[in-house]
């Protein structure tokens, strides 16, 4: 199938013409038939990735497509080159594949919005950008790509913008974001100044002879891009607040693909990485850090979008402990099976709040099990798959995470990361107890759940088999079909081997931990022998300390929204107000002040004038003779 | 008696330029202002023969007939909003016509 490298432009650009199809006819012309653009579109881009992968997965070479060279300057050339290896291969299969559900799925979801055809321009505008970042081959259009995606994300989590929690939502997404961007790019620029290239082979073949120093900073500028993009501790406020959003937004941007992308940045930046130990331990511990804090916080949360956002959080903690580890491979494995599962848990969540007239409280939920079966069981699935019950895809990937943190040396990352696997669980299943278990406590008089109509349920089918088998492609633990096929892409980069004992020691353990989680929340939620509340009250200033979310916003806002705000009213009050605004005001008085003096001479006498003529003329010409003339000499 | 010099012809058109610009700057009826005018541009039409008969050229001369033939020209410009003036303001009288003060 050598003939789709020519073709790999179709992947992204079928989006990009729905986009923009949608975008300047959307409005008046195409209005609620536009999801049979964007589609099918989507589903085009789908299909011509799949030939790609079957392609790389069989050579060891990747393919590549030259579009057009971007910038030619001189020595320094960009040119846009489509190249697809392993990794990006997987990626393209991720993101084109959970798009393609859940475009199917807003088609329902989304039925009756007033901005329908603005949706379905947004988001395939999303699917263009980061099918062409996973595309790229050098870190300008990586850096390009990477903005764009978090444009789309801006746009789509404002998109009910008249709603203020929404507009504000989207601002502190971009804002936040943009301080992680802003490492980011001092970074490409640094791989600039230092190595002249920004073709990523070109980079990994010098990065060797750079100093120590450079190659760390060079990395952890680049994992700051990391942080803020995929949401990791302390930049991670943005994602629980971007789920203001629409939920197929949520489950697209902030759970399966985008919030992937500084994962899959540092992956395919593996070799500048490896080349720095400092770095990797930096990236692992704050994965362990933002694991930890975010399941924590999700145990205490009510609202069922932000304990999935929360789990997002941690899951992306998760897959930064295995690049820190230089457990490359577990790190995409996990993200592989992370997409199916979150993204399922988002959709599940949607379709209970289509069922509940957009309830979000699980305090106002409850027993929905008799009345939304289909959505129960796949949530269940999702779920158990997220707390990583084997057989179902989280625990494969999970295990191979917390394995490949011990050997590397990390033995505190690992067991912070098992204790964040207890939490898990138990934010996880205390969320399908209280939404589908228990007693009916929502207005059932008024509201009557009910499964969503095909084009929600088909997703959530799909997603929950993957969700079950996914995890599959990496059995046996490490020596799976998707090590092998991901094996050409990090070859020759920290691997350490894993003994089966080893293996199967920490499988055990962490079997006992996520049933110990799923066993309490049973107790809290369903059988009533523990009383959550009671705990609470036992536990007081942690569990203050986690509801208020490890009060991050709150420091956030005392030490750098309040004195931003400060410093920008005294710039309003003092220096735009007093000084600029004074000048010009200035200015104008002066000139009105002036002319109130000359229009005195504006007499309408003609005699006046003609004298003011008349002497004008005798000083000109005096003046000229006094002066230039030699009559008088 | 003495002989006629070029300062006799430049005496007199001076003489008649401050004349006509008196006239100019102290009458208020229009119609002398405009006389004073043509009387000033005379006074340039002296010097201009006075040049051209010390220079002995046709250069000055012709001059004048071009300064002639234009105050023909402004004459008939003047006289019109002369008659423009006391047709609209039944007035003549410069000092009544302050339309353009501030």
């Amino acid at each position: 199938m050598e003939w789709i490298a020519d073709w790999l432009f179709v992947i992204p650009l079928a989006p990009l013409v729905a986009a923009v199809a949608n975008f300047l006819l959307g409005r008046w012309w195409i209005r609620d038939r536009a999801h049979w653009i964007a589609v099918p579109a989507v589903g085009v881009s789908f299909l011509a990735s799949v030939p790609a992968f079957l392609t790389v997965a069989r050579q060891h070479e990747p393919l590549s497509q030259h579009l057009y060279t971007w910038i030619p300057a001189g020595d320094f050339r960009v040119p846009v080159v489509l190249s697809v290896d392993q990794l990006t291969a997987v990626m393209l299969l991720v993101v084109t594949g959970v798009s393609f559900l859940v475009h199917l799925y807003s088609v329902g979801y989304m039925h009756g919005d007033p901005g329908y055809h603005r949706f379905f321009a947004y988001l395939p505008l999303f699917v263009f950008s980061m099918v062409m970042l996973v595309l790229a081959s050098n870190f300008l259009v990586l850096f390009v790509f990477w903005e764009a995606v978090g444009l789309c994300s801006y746009l789509l989590i404002g998109f009910w913008f008249r709603r203020r929690s929404a507009a504000d939502a989207a601002k502190k997404a971009f804002i936040v974001n943009r301080i992680g961007d802003f490492g980011f790019g001092i970074g490409v620029l640094l791989i600039f100044v230092t190595l002249g290239t920004l073709d990523y082979a070109e980079v990994f073949e010098r990065v060797g002879t750079l100093g120590a120093g450079t190659v760390t900073a060079i990395a952890l500028l680049l994992f700051t891009g990391a942080i803020g993009k995929s949401a990791q501790v302390p930049l991670f406020v943005w994602l629980p607040d971007a789920m203001e959003g629409p939920t197929p937004v949520s489950a697209l941007i902030h759970a399966a693909t985008m919030v992937t992308a500084g994962i899959f940045m540092v992956a395919r930046t593996h070799p500048i990485f490896v080349a720095s130990p400092t770095a990797m331990l930096v990236v692992a511990i704050v994965g362990a850090v933002t694991a930890f804090i975010a399941a924590t916080i999700a145990v205490t949360q009510y609202d069922i979008k932000r304990v999935v956002a929360y789990s997002t959080v941690s899951q992306l903690g998760y897959m930064a402990i295995a690049l820190g580890a230089g457990a490359w491979i577990a790190a995409i494995f996990h993200l592989f099976t992370h997409a199916f599962f979150k993204a399922l848990l988002f959709l599940g969540s949607g379709s209970v709040m289509h069922g509940l007239h957009d309830e979000l409280d699980m305090r106002r939920m409850g027993g929905l099990k008799r009345s939304m079966p289909l959505t129960y069981w796949t949530f269940l699935i999702g779920a158990a798959a997220n707390a990583g019950i084997l057989p179902l895809a989280g625990f494969w990937s999970k295990d191979e995470i917390i394995v490949g943190a011990w050997v590397a040396g990390y033995p505190v990352v690992a067991l912070i990361a098992l204790a964040a696997a207890f939490f898990t669980s138990l934010y996880m299943f205390r969320a399908v107890f209280m939404t589908f278990h228990g007693e009916e406590r929502f207005d059932r008089a008024h509201l009557h759940p009910h499964d969503p109509p095909w084009t929600m349920s088909v997703p959530l089918v799909v997603l929950a088999v993957g969700a079950a088998v996914a995890g599959f492609a990496g059995v046996p633990p490490e020596q799976g079909w998707f090590h092998r096929l991901l094996e050409p892409v990090f070859e020759g980069s920290a691997h350490h081997e894993v003994s089966l004992a080893t293996t199967l020691a920490f499988g055990a353990v962490s079997t006992v931990i996520a049933l110990a989680g799923l066993y309490l929340a049973a107790a809290a939620y369903v059988l009533g022998t523990v009383s959550p509340a009671a705990v609470a009250e036992r536990l007081g200033p942690l569990y203050r300390l986690a509801y208020n979310k490890w009060y991050f916003d709150d420091v956030y806002q005392r030490l750098i929204v309040e004195p931003a705000r400060g410093f920008a009213t005294f710039l309003w009050r003092q220096i735009d107000v007093g000084v600029i605004d004074a000048a010009v005001n200035g200015a104008a008085r002066l000139v009105v002040w002036t002319s109130q003096l000359w229009r005195r001479a504006q007499t309408g006498l003609v005699a006046n004038y003609v004298l003011a003529i008349a002497l004008g003329t005798v000083i000109i010409v005096g003046a000229y003779l006094v002066a230039g003339s030699n009559l008088f000499r | 008696m003495t002989e006629l010099t070029t300062a006799h012809f430049l005496f007199l058109s001076a003489a008649l330029f401050i004349i006509g610009m008196v006239g100019v700057l102290t009458r208020r009826n229009v119609l002398i202002i405009f006389m004073c005018v043509e009387l000033m541009l005379n006074a340039v039409n002296v010097s201009f023969i006075g040049f051209a008969w010390e220079q002995n050229a046709l250069t000055g001369q012709i001059f004048a007939l071009f300064v002639i033939a234009v105050a023909a020209a402004e004459a008939v410009i003047g006289l019109g909003i002369v008659m423009a003036l006391s047709r609209r303001l039944d007035t003549v009288d410069i000092d009544e016509v302050r339309q353009l003060r501030e």
